[in-house]
């Protein structure tokens, strides 16, 4: 096998089509990060004073905190103050299609992201930001009617206040970690999605992120509310060029899933990993968090593939009763890349149940950890979990690693976990090789039926994506 | 169709198989038997490109073509199928989407359009037939779970869905029910043509009841020591292979 692989590797370029730049004239500010930067980015947003307050708060306990160190990552020495924290594509007021800038409209059309309604893939509402703005919301008319408020967090802050200031840091806040303190300082933009009671969102909702202004990080701060028995399913996607220098993507996105409410959130996720050698790619700082009340339904589904860097933990807090916390990841590392990733599943109403599928996938140099947290509070009677815990590994200089940890206070809960560690076999090549597969199609096709239990929780559309891009992603990995 | 010359191969420093000599023309089935060890399993594998051996000297020509400068993929494109003695399995990955993924590129490199959904379905139940293969298998993983006789159905049922130039079927009775048996069997039977050939590897005879050999060859430490035709498989069934090693012995 020897001798094909180094073929292998020696003929394929790195194949992230995504990578291209978009030359459009962008309103940028001076690097560095001070109060009079936060103030500055308040302004350009033109927010109310008690958010500035806010942020001013988050700054201000931010500047006391130290960087994490636990995670099974190697971070090279990141330059808080190297970094521009808003970059906007200028263009004209937000409103009517004929506003945004065709180079916009051009570049999210190459993503697969049409702003104009009428093109756009049937039953999904978009709001695609590029950078530190949201360029565009689809189909909020549409959603009007029904008492759906999707927009950007922007101006959510604006429009809403009673709801943000009601939500917003409610399950994420400042205090909770570095990145999330870095974040609730200076995001600039992200959806804001609310559900009234009793509504089923009548389609899927979905947010695109662009970074695309060089120097620049993207601190995308993204709020979901599910009201009493309301329905949602929402997808996001990122993407950013290629360069040789690391860009910081450090994100916070807050679910709240009121009484008996359902919301079922699905990422996939490539920013640009890197070339080859691991020279550039972004750096993905993410807290996800949802709270679950009574009888509420919270999902996490995530396929990662991309960044440099990967540092998240999609995480469910089963506060009421009979809540249910589900986690199904994919997490694809090749070359030099890194994640650490899983989720924290916290059992704090009684009867609440929680499952975890993780599938890990590492190839060429790459280390991939999963990480994952089961707590059951003292008065969390009944509480289940069931923990699911795979690494596949492509070749022999990547590694695979499990930090599963469970933390139990209250004697009738009942956890399970299970782990296994495989390899993609020379004979599984061979058979597929000898029924006419080429090297490539075999193990995009073995990772693929790998990771399946967690494509399958994807909508459809995305399913199909998913599966190219683990194929993708992988070409080059086989040695 | 086939013609092997002097071939030998190896593992390691382990030399298996030390100049076999072959020629299959189309419309002819052959019997390789032997004892353990002779290396009926290697010229399987050799013939379909397993790296896992080295071949150190002599020539294949298959279909016209040096098979040995073809890749793994290449000759079973061309036609070349192998029927493996343990089936492997590949969770997740349904046997419709495995069959639908090899019979495509079968046609691609055939410069042909792959087949639509449609077309693959029918294509499926009508082979499926052929082994008596329960339609609910295609919709399982490859091989995940099947019992002994399903996975060599399933080869057999990949051999129809490939429909190859030339079959080389390793050992596929092994493991099989009586009944198992006679259907693969039959299977492969209702598979032969005027067009394509069949290399049958076994160390029974029973087989040799339904998939009739037109020559029936003995391989012995690497070599093929003596052929004839069907009714050598007989004799071997009853006197083992004790007086033909003597034979070579001498």
């Amino acid at each position: 096998m020897a001798e094909k692989d180094k073929e292998l590797l020696d003929n394929i370029d790195n194949e992230y089509k995504y990578g291209f730049t978009t030359d459009i004239e962008t309103d940028t500010i001076a690097r560095g990060l001070s109060e009079d930067v936060i103030r500055l980015i308040s302004a350009k947003k033109e927010e109310p004073e008690w958010m500035l307050e806010r942020r001013l708060k988050a700054f201000r306990h931010w500047q006391t905190m130290k960087l994490p160190t636990w995670a099974h990552l190697d971070i090279p020495e990141i330059d808080f103050q190297d970094i521009i924290y808003y970059a906007a594509p200028k263009q004209r007021k937000e409103g009517t299609m004929d506003d945004i800038d065709p180079e916009l409209k051009r570049t999210f059309d190459k993503l697969g992201i049409p702003l104009e309604e009428q093109l756009s893939l049937a039953g999904f509402a978009v709001d695609a930001v590029m950078d530190s703005v949201s360029v565009k919301t689809t189909f909020r008319e549409t959603l009007a009617e029904k008492g759906i408020i999707f927009c950007s967090i922007s101006e959510a802050i604006r429009e809403y206040p009673d709801l943000v200031k009601k939500y917003l840091g409610s399950v994420v806040p400042h205090t909770d970690n570095f990145y999330a303190a870095l974040n609730a300082a200076v995001f600039s933009d992200g959806s804001f999605c609310y559900i009234p009671k009793g509504v089923r969102c009548p389609m899927e909702l979905s947010t695109y992120f662009r970074i695309n202004a060089e120097g620049t990080g993207q601190f995308e701060r993204t709020l979901l509310v599910a009201d009493e028995g309301a329905y949602v399913s929402y997808l996001e996607g990122c993407t950013a060029p290629r360069r040789d220098e690391n860009q910081l993507h450090a994100a916070v996105v807050e679910i709240i899933v009121e009484k008996d409410a359902e919301v079922k959130y699905s990422t996939v996720q490539n920013w640009y990993p890197g070339d080859k050698d691991g020279k550039g790619g972004i750096y993905n700082f993410v807290t996800k968090r949802g709270l679950c009340r009574e009888g509420a339904h919270l999902s996490w589904t995530q396929v990662e593939t991309g960044s440099a860097i990967t540092w998240k933990y999609p995480s469910c807090v089963l506060l009421g009763d009979n809540s249910v916390g589900e986690f199904y990841s994919v997490a694809m590392t090749n070359n030099y890349q890194q994640a650490d990733t899983g989720t924290k599943m916290i059992h704090i109403g009684r009867n609440t149940r929680s499952r975890i599928v993780s599938k890990g996938i590492s190839a060429g140099r790459s280390q991939n950890a999963y990480r994952g947290l089961v707590r059951v509070a003292k008065g969390a009677d009944n509480a289940r979990n069931y923990s699911q815990c795979d690494s596949l590994l492509i070749g022999d200089k990547c590694g695979a690693h499990t930090f599963p940890e469970i933390d139990s206070h209250n004697p009738t809960a009942v956890l399970e976990h299970e782990a296994t560690t495989s390899k993609i076999s020379e004979e599984q090549l061979f058979y597929c090789n000898q029924r006419g597969l080429s090297t490539e199609d075999a193990v995009g096709l073995i990772v693929n039926g790998y990771a399946r239990e967690v494509i399958a929780k994807l909508p459809m559309e995305f399913a199909v994506e998913a599966q190219k891009l683990l194929a993708i992603s992988l070409e080059g990995s086989v040695g | 169709m086939l013609s092997v010359k002097n071939l030998h191969a190896s593992v390691g420093d382990k030399e298996i198989l030390r100049g076999i000599n072959l020629e299959v023309r189309p419309g002819e089935v052959h019997a390789i038997m032997g004892p353990n060890g002779s290396g009926k399993s290697t010229f399987a594998s050799v013939l379909a490109g397993n790296e896992k051996f080295t071949v150190t000297s002599g020539s294949v020509e298959f279909m016209g073509q040096n098979l040995l400068d073809l890749s793994i993929e290449d000759r079973a494109r061309m036609g070349l199928f192998l029927g493996f003695q343990y089936p492997v399995e590949i969770p997740g990955v349904t046997m419709a989407n495995f069959m639908k993924m090899a019979v495509n590129e079968q046609r691609k490199f055939r410069g042909e359009d792959p087949l639509t959904a449609g077309e693959f379905l029918r294509l499926m139940r009508e082979k499926s037939a052929v082994v008596e293969l329960d339609s609910k298998l295609t919709s399982r993983a490859v091989n995940e779970g099947f019992s002994g006789g399903e996975k060599k159905k399933n080869e057999i049922f990949q051999m129809a869905m490939l429909d190859p130039k030339l079959a080389v079927l390793d050992e596929t009775d092994s493991g099989l029910d009586i009944d198992a048996l006679r259907i693969v069997a039959t299977g492969v039977t209702k598979l032969h043509t005027s067009e394509n050939a069949t290399i049958v590897i076994t160390h029974y005879q029973r087989l040799l009841d339904y998939i009739v050999p037109d020559y029936v060859h003995v391989l012995y430490k690497g070599q093929i020591i003596y052929s004839g035709d069907k009714s050598l498989a007989l004799k071997l069934e009853k006197e083992g292979y004790d007086w033909l090693i003597n034979q070579q012995e001498k």
